[in-house]
């Protein structure tokens, strides 16, 4: 019987040493795994010269990778395996114009020509400016109307359209059409010099600077074979968290903003600016940006960076858990969010949701608690108790990371401290033939970089996966037959990443 | 003269309290709040630049802010402000103003038809259901009115020796009757728990959708006319509330337009502590409103 190759998180191995299997083998193993309380957490193609393959990086308790080489198409899995492969085989069809055979909703995912220069699989003519060559999931009826949103919104969000069916106000399916950020952040990571992809990571999704920055880095440090000091780790651990509290407390913010409950809104509003100045307290930049580099990080804490986060955090403890019950006792707030956009458990397993979003509809999936990196392997856990699936969880989900969150800053502030020196740009030698993964609980959950390296150490592929590529389906079955006019709240209870998404 | 006097003072005036709305919801949220007379700015800015109009739209779409703002403004001249007599008056005018505002309702309906946009195309949907309902309620006030009154009239109503009013003989029922119509108000001029004026979501709004695609004077004009319409339920509610025995006219205006400013203060704080309804329950909440006022009526039935 093959088995995948068990790795760990952030450990880089020799190419070699993947299993590559025929593809009907291939097959038959992602979808026994994933029929297995398996989940994907990567599945790209790659060239090198000629050749074509799919790797793929799955987890149950631990990480597994496998490979297959594939010529111009291959049998899907979706079809055999299910869902959680239907992005991520539109993604490869999209990348590489390879065509999975059979795939039930072959669609375009960003729009954009294929790397390889084999033939669009979509039939797509991408000198046309809009993404529009394509007919949108239609319900037919004489009551039945559609709704187009977007890309262009009335407030200052990012670009995306929506496209709704509904049967006057109830939704009966909505259609997400995103990629009008594309930026080609894959290909732009491997045709520059090293020292630009922290830079770079970073503005993958502005919201997950640190996020994805640590997963680049820690990708770096793997195949360059780095040594971080454990007091650059808890600095880094530190940062992870507070871009974890100012975003899910942003998140709450808007949520209340949206069902016109003013205060709390406001509230949070300007505690999450508090928070994003802890983060420049300790880099120099509110979203965090140029702390993490490949080695460490680039600006010592020192004690009076420590105290003053310390007594920050004392002070917007009460402050939070007052804001929150204000948020969370109001009846009519409560009305709005519970049994409102509801994503049930198996409906979340099947999609393979990550995330608070995840968690929020039962899946106890958490990358801190799973595969720890950083400091995280001496933190405890979080649990949360709401698990139906509606806005309601979503919200008492962050609810409960924030508090635990700010534990965490304390512990980790009450840590012994330990010397470390700032690190400082620099090219480093990658091992060649070699590959790594790399996941962080990002704060809207599963971040995951991928980076292979050709038999010279340079750069062969770089894949990054936001936690938004699995759970923006998770939204567009939450609207099933809901109000069309809970929609934003539904939205902002996700609040996914739209460039994060577009790459 | 008086009554034409007073006309003037409220069609100035009606700008004025929208923004102690604001006042009031940003000291909740802890803010400082845009300054009092905002809305007179914003009307000033709109008023100095120019229009867009797509290509999809018609006459219909220019006449709507104008049908709209005139109808608003010839509801108020049948209105007793601070016990005066209306401008206009005569019997049955009642139910004159209440289509007239109807008028300048299926105008911006249409209007927002004209658009040919999906948003605007649902919001008039909401616009017309939630308005059907609320005229039921409307119409509940006016009967509970005639079986106090006898009048049929708005100024009949509030001036003469018989004035309605909360410190009368049937004063309970009009508990019942002002609670209605402040939860009228709040549905018919788009506030919360109904609508959301603040918001930016064009999938959740009701009034503010319709007319997204007006702009400059046009969208003035419409500001105006919710103004007006917002002061025509307000007053209503004052004039309720007005004791029957104030002696002298600036006793009457000071009065009134203290109450007019508690009205809008209320608003402030219901918005400051309700979130919105869901869509689906808004029928509920525009009937509810239609049962106390029912309610009061059947009370009166007891009375005869």
């Amino acid at each position: 019987m093959d088995s995948p190759l068990r790795i760990g998180n952030g450990e880089a191995v020799p190419r070699s040493r993947i299993p590559r299997i025929d593809f009907p083998r291939f097959l038959r193993m992602l979808t026994d795994f994933v029929h297995c309380n398996g989940y994907i957490v990567q599945f790209f193609a790659y060239a090198e010269g000629e050749r074509m393959r799919l790797l793929a990086v799955l987890r149950n308790s631990d990480l597994h990778v496998v490979e297959t080489e594939v010529e111009r198409d291959f049998p899907s899995l979706t079809l055999m395996g299910g869902t959680k492969f239907h992005l991520f085989e539109r993604e490869i069809a999209e990348q590489y114009g390879l065509r999975p055979n059979g795939h039930p909703w072959l669609k375009m995912v960003r729009y954009h020509a294929n790397a390889t220069g084999l033939p669009d699989v979509f039939g797509n003519d991408y000198r046309v400016d809009i993404p529009g060559n394509y007919d949108y999931y239609r319900v037919e009826g004489e009551a039945v109307h559609e709704v187009g949103v977007g890309p262009v919104h009335a407030g200052i969000i990012e670009p995306g359209h929506f496209r709704f069916q509904c049967a006057g106000e109830e939704v009966l399916h909505l259609e997400i059409q995103l990629g009008y950020q594309h930026r080609g952040v894959e290909r732009l990571l491997t045709s520059v010099p090293q020292r630009r992809w922290p830079v770079l990571c970073e503005s993958i999704a502005g919201d997950t600077a640190i996020g994805h920055n640590l997963c680049c880095c820690q990708a770096i440090e793997a195949l360059a074979g780095l040594e971080v000091e454990p007091g650059a780790r808890t600095v880094r651990t530190m940062a992870l968290e507070l871009e974890r509290l100012a975003n899910h407390i942003g998140d709450l913010g808007a949520l209340s903003g949206d069902v016109a409950f003013n205060p709390p809104a406001a509230y949070f509003g300007r505690i999450r600016g508090e928070f994003l100045n802890l983060l420049l307290e300790l880099s120099g930049n509110r979203f965090g940006k140029s702390l993490v580099r490949p080695g460490g990080v680039t600006q010592v804490a020192g004690a009076e960076q420590r105290r003053a986060i310390r007594s920050k955090i004392d002070e917007l403890r009460k402050e939070l858990a007052q804001v929150c019950d204000l948020l969370f006792s109001a009846h009519t707030v409560l009305a709005r969010f519970e049994y409102t956009g509801t994503v049930k458990r198996s409906t979340a397993d099947r999609l393979g949701l990550v995330g608070p979003c995840g968690r929020a509809s039962g899946l106890e999936y958490d990358v801190r608690e799973f595969f720890p990196t950083e400091r995280y392997g001496e933190l405890p856990a979080n649990t949360n108790w709401a698990t139906n699936g509606d806005v309601y969880s979503r919200a008492m989900v962050r609810r409960d990371e924030i508090m635990h969150s700010l534990d965490l800053v304390e512990r980790l502030l009450a840590m012994p401290e330990e010397a470390y020196r700032p690190v400082l740009p620099a090219e480093h030698k990658l091992a060649p033939a070699s590959f790594v993964v790399t996941l962080n609980e990002g704060w809207r959950g599963e971040v995951s970089h991928c980076l292979l390296t050709d038999h010279n150490g340079a750069p062969l592929r770089y894949k990054v996966k936001d936690p938004s590529f699995h759970n923006w389906t998770g939204l567009a079955m939450a609207l099933r037959n809901q109000a069309i006019s809970d929609f934003p709240l539904c939205n902002k209870s996700f609040n996914l990443s739209y460039c994060g998404f577009d790459l | 003269m008086e009554s034409v006097l007073s006309l003037g003072l409220a069609l100035l005036l009606a700008p004025l309290f929208p923004g102690l709305i604001l006042k009031v919801k940003a000291l909740f949220a802890g803010k400082k709040g845009p300054p009092l007379l905002i809305k007179y700015w914003t009307l000033i800015k709109l008023l100095r630049k120019g229009s867009v109009y797509s290509t999809s739209t018609t006459f219909v779409f220019r006449l709507a802010p104008l049908v709209g703002c005139a109808a608003a403004i010839a509801v108020l001249l049948f209105f007793p402000f601070a016990g005066m007599a209306p401008v206009v008056s005569f019997h049955g005018d009642v139910i004159v103003l209440f289509y007239l505002l109807g008028l300048g309702r299926f105008f911006t309906i249409a209007a927002a038809l004209d658009t040919g946009s999906p948003f605007e195309g649902m919001g008039a949907a909401r616009e017309a259901f939630f308005g059907t309902l609320a005229e039921a309620a409307v119409f509940a006030v006016l009967i509970l009115f005639f079986r106090l009154n006898g009048s049929l009239s708005l100024g009949g109503y509030f001036t003469g020796s018989q004035p309605i009013s909360i410190t009368g003989s049937q004063g309970a029922l009009l508990i019942l009757a002002v609670v209605a119509l402040f939860m009228l108000l709040l549905a018919e001029n788009s506030r919360v728990p109904v609508d959301d004026p603040a918001t930016h979501l064009e999938l959740t709004m009701i009034h503010e959708v319709m007319i997204l695609d007006h702009s400059g004077p046009d969208l003035a004009l419409i500001e105006l006319g919710a103004f007006y319409k917002l002061f025509l339920y307000a007053a209503l509610i004052a004039d309720l509330l007005k004791p029957a025995g104030l002696a002298g006219p600036l006793a009457n205006i000071l009065f009134f337009y203290g109450m007019m400013a508690v009205v809008y203060l209320a608003i402030g704080v219901i918005e400051s502590v309700t979130a919105r309804l869901r869509m689906d329950m808004v029928p509920k909440y525009i009937l509810t409103s239609f049962a106390l006022v029912f309610f009061a009526i059947i009370l009166t039935l007891e009375i005869a």
